[in-house]
């Protein structure tokens, strides 16, 4: 069970005496979790949406992660080298937010424009105010937002996968565009119109596989994503609070707009990468709440705005303007939902019998 | 485990909020205990207790037999001390508490060759409270969990606060640690004499012999042994926990057992719940057999970087570098030694440090046996929050101790941090908590608050 020692020594070393001993502060013993392992657990969480959008969207996904990666590293070294701060690259947040943020990005999205959006998000939204831990929105998710704004027209076309097109798949995505059958509309795109629009929508059968278009290749396929939330749970990287207070609030939602229709309610939770955000960049341990019921709270929050944009807004980024806003009411959660300390109910309820 | 168990013995099942589960490493479980031949010499320290320190009664050149009483004080809490070898009192010296780095007085003596008990030793009489809590007085007893606070102040329950409920901490949730266990298991007969002494005298109604479920060896002697005595100890109980870490911690112990939480501004007594550890109950009870006061103790001799790991008795006041010694040396070199277990222990500078009436445990570790990783930056995974038994929240004090702020540590709580380690334990960010809150704590105390 040795572990090699890394970096220097916390405590002081006394000079009285040979052996040299530490001085640490108590507790001795560490639990052996470390930022690497648990940034480590969503990487490989995060490995079964690769595969799908490889499968589906073909090795240009690989390239766009190489590139994204690079990049990402490259900003969080030079960013940290600028600012005299000890290097932190080998923690491997600058990886999960590269392969995050090109799992939201579409496919032939230019490589340019992905290399600035990594750029921004590595040093405009984290490295600029402190670094990991100190962000108060979350990276990927503003970078999206800031190429969203500077570069529309990458996001406009839906691409259907590759995959469904080599094999004659097409067909099966009923889409609004007769003429254009490859750069078909969204399903959400198709659900604006409301419960009307699931007619002209993939089959759920379709969304849960990830054989429809889609804006961003990560939200493809359903399965991908729920594999890698099982693998986080059991990894105790996350806990369910926020997926299941977010999805559930969306579904609740969904099913009160459309007069209890079911598949309107499913077509909802499976598009517009509801539930990638969901699994992958709700539950960002910077920019979400510390407790247990500032999860949930933070969760509702998040299913409440993105139905709000989906069902009467005008924007098509229900869940990313939903992200950023929840983010900044963070603070204000940590402060409402902080717990009790251990007897300080009774404490009240004492004061309370004494005064009365 | 819970079908092993023998019948009549409490299990909880329910988990705590938070605390961790670190290794236990209890090697030295059923091992049998050794002595250490008596020392060349010893100094004791005046101040092994919560309180005020003692003040030597003794002089250089004077003539001590073991169980001399050597100091004592004035002062309501404070508890006296006891020679605990025979021989000359070399001088009136200065030593550092490994705690505060303070010095503090020490009578030094040198043991002379027969090593003899004071003649006139005998068992206490006792008719009345005060009788008792006298005699546990002059026993010189602390609590010897690790608290150190004297025993005969937390007998000393003042109305109206009125104990129904006597928990036998036998919890030993820190890792290596094995003297309870042996206690309970070897000293059985001691222990249940102390409880009923408690029992009767203080006037409380029920006991609970609590015990982690990772000691079934104990579990099972005091319930057989209970069970075969049963109208002697019919208020006696014994209950079984899950083996994870701080379950001994007092509140914690108090909840698991009986339900109630300690009101935040109160003392567990304010439960109507006395916590004393099994190891000083059972003390009490071989004081009034024999008025044989505290002079020597057990200790786990253990940790990667020791020679021979065993529980060996020893004289207060012994260099530990001796007991180290004893225990056949450093097997490696060791990079840290410390008094008390892993999670809550001290570590010490030099093994140049005595043994102390509280002390349950000297550990050395190798480099390799403990992660000293670099600070890094708080990622707010909330692992923190989860783990800390008392619900305080351990990231944002750390905060606020680096921005200074009393105000804000006084609204988070600090003071009721009982500086378990949980929270620096499971640190994703390899933080040391702990040492934060102990800063965090002397700012608030500076800027007044509590
Ligand atoms: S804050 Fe204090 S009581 Fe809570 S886990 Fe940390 S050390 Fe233990
Ligand atoms: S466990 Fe450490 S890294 Fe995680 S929130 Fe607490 S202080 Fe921050």
């Amino acid at each position: 069970m040795a572990v090699k020692k890394k970096g220097a020594p916390r405590g002081k070393t006394s000079s009285a005496k040979t052996p040299l001993l530490i001085l640490s502060s108590s507790p001795h013993f560490h639990s052996r979790v470390s930022t690497q392992r648990l940034m480590g657990d969503v990487l490989i969480a995060l490995i079964p949406a690769v595969i799908a959008a490889t499968v589906f969207y073909g090795p240009r996904t690989l390239l766009m992660l190489a590139v994204a990666i690079a990049v990402c590293v490259l900003s969080e070294y030079l960013a940290r080298k600028v600012m005299q701060r000890p290097n932190t690259i080998s923690d491997l947040s600058a990886t999960v937010t590269a392969v995050i943020l090109t799992l939201n990005l579409p496919i032939d999205m230019p490589l340019w424009q992905l290399a600035l959006g990594c750029v921004a998000a590595i040093i405009v939204v984290k490295q600029i105010f402190g670094g990991i831990g100190q962000n108060f929105v979350n990276p990927a998710m503003t970078a999206r937002l800031m190429l969203v704004t500077s570069f529309g027209s990458s996001f406009t076309r839906y691409s259907t996968p590759d995959f469904m097109i080599k094999h004659g798949l097409v067909d099966s995505v009923r889409s609004l565009s007769e003429v254009d059958a490859i750069t078909s509309a969204s399903p959400l795109t198709a659900l604006k119109a409301g419960p009307a629009g699931v007619a002209s929508a993939p089959s759920i059968k379709d969304m849960i596989f990830g054989l429809h278009s889609t804006a961003a290749i990560g939200e493809t396929c359903t399965i991908a994503i729920l594999i890698g939330l099982i693998w986080l749970l059991a990894r105790r990287v996350i806990k369910i609070h926020i997926p299941l207070a977010f999805v559930g609030t969306v579904a609740v939602l969904s099913l009160l707009f459309s007069g209890f229709d079911f598949t309107f309610m499913l077509y909802q939770l499976l598009s517009g990468g509801l539930l990638f955000a969901a699994v992958f960049m709700a539950t960002d341990y910077t920019t979400s709440p510390l407790t247990n019921k500032g999860k949930i709270i933070y969760g509702i929050g998040l299913g409440v705005i993105t139905c709000l944009i989906r069902f009467w807004g005008n924007l098509p980024e229900g869940v990313s303007f939903s992200l950023i806003l929840m983010n900044i009411f963070v603070p204000h959660i940590d402060n409402w939902t902080r717990t009790p300390i251990f007897g300080q109910k009774e404490a009240e309820r004492l004061e309370k019998e004494a005064q009365g | 485990m819970s079908d092993k168990l023998p019948s009549g013995i409490l299990r909880i099942v329910e988990n705590n909020h938070g605390g961790v589960s670190p290794e236990h490493r209890k090697n030295t479980a059923g091992m049998k205990e050794t002595s250490l031949p008596t020392p060349e010499t010893v100094k004791i320290p005046m101040q092994m207790h919560i309180g005020a320190p003692c003040e030597p009664l003794v002089k250089a050149g004077d003539t001590v037999e073991i169980g001399d009483r050597i100091a004592d004080s004035e002062a309501a809490v404070s508890a006296p001390i006891h020679a605990s070898v025979s021989g000359k009192v070399k001088r009136i010296t200065e030593i550092r508490n490994p705690a505060d780095g303070g010095l503090v007085k020490a009578v030094e003596i040198n043991a002379d060759e027969e090593q003899k008990w004071r003649q006139d030793i005998k068992a206490p009489e006792i008719h009345s409270r005060e009788d008792f809590i006298k005699a546990v007085r002059d026993s010189g007893l602390v609590g010897l969990g690790g608290a150190g606070f004297p025993t005969h102040v937390k007998l000393d329950i003042k109305a109206p606060a009125k104990a129904d409920l006597l928990i036998a901490n036998g919890a030993e949730c820190e890792p290596y640690i094995t003297v309870d266990d042996y206690c309970m298991q070897h000293q059985s007969d001691d222990l249940l004499a102390g409880i009923a002494a408690c029992l009767k005298w203080i006037g409380i109604e029920r006991c609970v012999i609590a015990i982690e479920d990772n000691k079934p060896e104990a579990i099972r002697a005091l319930a057989e042994k209970i069970r075969s005595e049963r109208e002697k100890y019919k208020a006696v109980d014994v209950m079984a926990m899950p083996a994870d870490y701080p379950r001994g911690a007092e509140k914690v112990l108090i909840q698991n057992v009986s339900g109630r939480h300690v009101p935040l501004g109160k003392l567990p007594a304010d439960t109507g719940c006395l916590v004393l550890n099994v190891t000083t109950l059972m003390f009490i009870g071989q004081y009034l057999r024999t008025g044989k006061p505290l002079v020597d103790k057990l200790l786990t001799v253990d940790g990667s970087a020791v020679g021979k790991a065993q529980n060996v008795r020893v004289p207060i006041g012994t260099r530990i570098g001796d007991v180290m010694e004893f225990c056949g040396g450093f097997s490696e070199q060791p990079a840290l030694i410390m008094m008390g277990g892993p999670m809550m222990g001290l570590a010490l500078s030099s093994p140049d440090y005595v043994v102390l009436k509280n002390n349950n445990a000297l550990l050395a570790l190798t480099e390799d046996d403990f992660i000293i990783d670099k600070e890094q930056e708080c990622i707010r995974c909330a692992k923190c929050l989860d783990r800390c038994p008392m619900y305080l929240q351990p990231v944002s004090l750390m905060r606020a101790v680096r921005a200074g702020d009393a105000e804000k540590l006084q609204e988070l709580g600090v003071m009721n941090c009982m500086e378990c380690g949980s929270c620096a334990y499971i640190c994703s960010a390899h933080i040391p908590l702990v040492q934060y809150i102990r800063h965090g704590k002397k700012i608030l105390r500076e800027a007044g608050g509590k």
